[in-house]
């Protein structure tokens, strides 16, 4: 059936306040970068308020996970679930702020999913601040993880001895080494198809990393084949450094390994995230 | 004459598919400038490349002046999106959106908030600018997707099926925005499957298929290119249906199609003004027609005249919008 052509005049009167509101439409400078970074992060800080459902898992799985490894592990693995939570709680805190990266990807991915991606590439504003600012709101994400460990840890018997400095420098360090791994996420979300598959994914480089590392156990009780891997493993080396913040025995050698570790992380990887972000089609 | 949109051979290779094959654009500054064709023919692809979300594989595309490959700052300064693929975050309210894009373009934030409330109440979304955008009902969604696009006013616009989907009082509205946007002096690009829509609002039109242009001019122009319509009719008894197809035929000098409705016969014609006659042919044999309708011709008969085949909706169709 053909359609018959008819210049509507019913059209509801919208049109003159459009044509008024088109009129008044100032140009100012678009914003800068710091700028539209920031703007992103409060999108971020938005997406937190409407959807609270995205912190279920940055507050519940660090809850659960301290109190089931301290509870069921730490008899059998130190003695006491007391002497285990002094030696685990900076490694749980390491475990699940790490864990959290993923959803730096996850977050990206759905963007790009729901074409909300295209509108923001098309804006006159630096590309990159998008993922500076998705960065940005990660950050929050993190700490809100971190307060919740140190306090489930507290009340079931933690004390540090690095005292509250200690902690704070940990936290600190945390940070500096999440935002520098949350490029290689974002390169994955980039490049993978489905939200689902990000997850997937993830996973599967993370459960390794983190389980296979001084988190849970002193490598010296593995095999010397493992240990090896142990070793090597970044999740291990910001572990110790970490660790050795909490407990007031700082080491120096193990917080410059982290850093230029950050450092080169982010060096090679950031380049790669922002060309696949400018090239995406 | 001044060109808003100028290409030459453009093309973008998707794998094995060819999704955008060599197009040559020419679209003067003012106005609304269509691009018809079906899901798939490379529409989203070239709108894409000309807005600077994707690099072309081939040709060059100037915009507003500015080459889209080495300039794309420039070219991203003055235009704007909207469509199936450039929407809104669905999770903030309709009024933190626009706050969102007034603050990237600039404004401070009291004024970003002011400029979001006055758009939001222009465009009749008033009373849900508390609400979160996925609760917005398709023709609420299209509204602020453009809202959100004159947050600061575009010289250029690209507008990709702002239709599709909508009822026809939210395409009535949309379609009054973009005459709004054309008054204010923004040229538009727009895309449509609808030839009624480019027929409404479009100056001149291209016509794509298979990633290149088939068609070029204004809507005067493609018609007569197709042959101005078809007239439908029903007959009142079925049975005289074929009667009533032979008369007509010899008085329009048209080939009648007898259609799967028993009592529907259409023909293709020229020149619209002898049907009248042939309808009172076949009322002064005593033979009923029970209804009758002059149409444009759709955008299945432009294809089929333009192509000798009927518009494909799928075959290359979707890959268009995976590979994208």
């Amino acid at each position: 059936m053909t359609t018959q052509a008819t210049r509507s005049q019913d059209a509801p009167a919208l049109d003159a306040g459009v044509i008024a509101a088109l009129g008044s439409g100032e140009r100012p400078q678009p914003a800068n970068a710091v700028r539209s970074s920031l703007t992103f992060g409060w999108r971020a800080l938005l997406k937190i308020k409407h959807v609270p459902e995205q912190l279920f898992d940055v507050t519940m799985f660090p809850i659960l996970f301290t109190l089931m490894f301290t509870y069921v592990f730490g008899g059998a693995i130190a003695g006491s679930t007391q002497d285990y939570l002094q030696y685990a709680l900076p490694g749980i805190l390491t475990q699940t702020v790490v864990f959290i990266t993923m959803y730096t990807g996850l977050t990206i991915n759905t963007d790009i999913d729901k074409g909300v991606f295209d509108r923001f590439r098309s804006l006159p504003v630096w590309r990159a601040s998008l993922l500076v600012g998705a960065l940005l709101g990660d950050t929050l994400r993190y700490c809100l993880a971190s307060i919740m460990v140190l306090t489930v840890g507290v009340v079931i018997g933690y004390r540090a001895p690095g005292g509250v400095s200690g902690v704070l420098l940990a936290v600190l360090l945390l940070l500096v080494f999440c935002f520098s791994l949350s490029w290689l996420w974002l390169i994955v979300g980039l490049k993978v198809r489905t939200p689902n598959a990000v997850m997937g994914v993830s996973m599967m480089v993370l459960f390794p990393l983190t389980f296979i590392s001084s988190v849970f156990a002193p490598p010296e009780t593995m095999p010397s084949w493992l240990q090896k891997f142990v070793d090597i493993n970044p999740v291990t080396l910001l572990c110790e450094a970490a660790r050795g913040l909490m407990n007031g025995a700082a080491d120096a050698g193990d917080i410059t390994i982290v850093l230029v570790l950050s450092a080169v992380t982010t060096a090679v990887f950031a380049p790669i995230a922002l060309r696949l972000y400018n090239r995406k089609s | 004459m001044d060109l808003a949109i100028e290409t030459h051979d453009l093309v973008k290779v998707f794998g094995e598919q060819r999704a955008v094959d060599g197009v040559d654009l020419a679209i003067p500054t003012g106005g609304v400038y269509g691009v018809l064709g079906p899901n798939g023919a490379g529409k989203t692809t070239t709108i894409k490349m000309l807005a600077t979300l994707l690099v072309p594989d081939g040709g060059t595309a100037t915009v507003l002046g500015h080459d889209v490959a080495r300039e794309p700052a420039k070219v991203r300064a003055r235009v704007a999106m909207t469509g199936q693929f450039a929407s809104l975050d669905e999770d903030l309210t309709g009024l933190e959106n626009l706050v969102l894009l007034a603050r990237l373009y600039g404004y401070s934030r009291p004024a970003a908030k002011a400029r979001a409330v006055e758009l939001l109440e222009a465009f009749g979304l008033g009373d849900a600018i508390k609400k979160q955008v996925k609760a917005y009902s398709g023709g609420m969604r299209r509204r602020i997707d453009i809202a959100g696009s004159i947050v600061v006013r575009p010289d250029l616009m690209f507008l990709d099926e702002p239709t599709t989907g909508l009822d026809p009082r939210s395409r009535n509205q949309v379609w009054e925005i973009v005459r709004g946007l054309v008054g204010a002096g923004t040229t538009v690009l727009l895309t449509t499957q609808y030839l009624e829509e480019a027929d409404q609002l479009a100056d001149r039109i291209a016509v794509i298929d298979h990633g290149r242009v088939i068609a070029e001019g204004t809507t005067g122009e493609l018609k007569a290119s197709v042959g101005s319509g078809a007239v439908h009719v029903r007959v009142a008894d079925p049975a005289s249906r074929e009667e009533v197809a032979r008369l007509l035929a010899e008085s329009l000098g048209a080939e009648p199609v007898l259609e799967s409705d028993r009592a529907a016969i259409s023909l293709r014609v020229g020149d619209p003004s002898g049907v009248a006659a042939a309808l009172h042919r076949v009322g002064e044999r005593g033979l009923v027609i029970s209804e009758y309708s002059l149409g444009q011709p759709s955008l299945d008969e432009v294809f089929l005249a333009l192509t000798g085949r009927p518009a494909e909706d799928d075959a290359a169709g979707n890959d268009e919008e995976d590979a994208a």
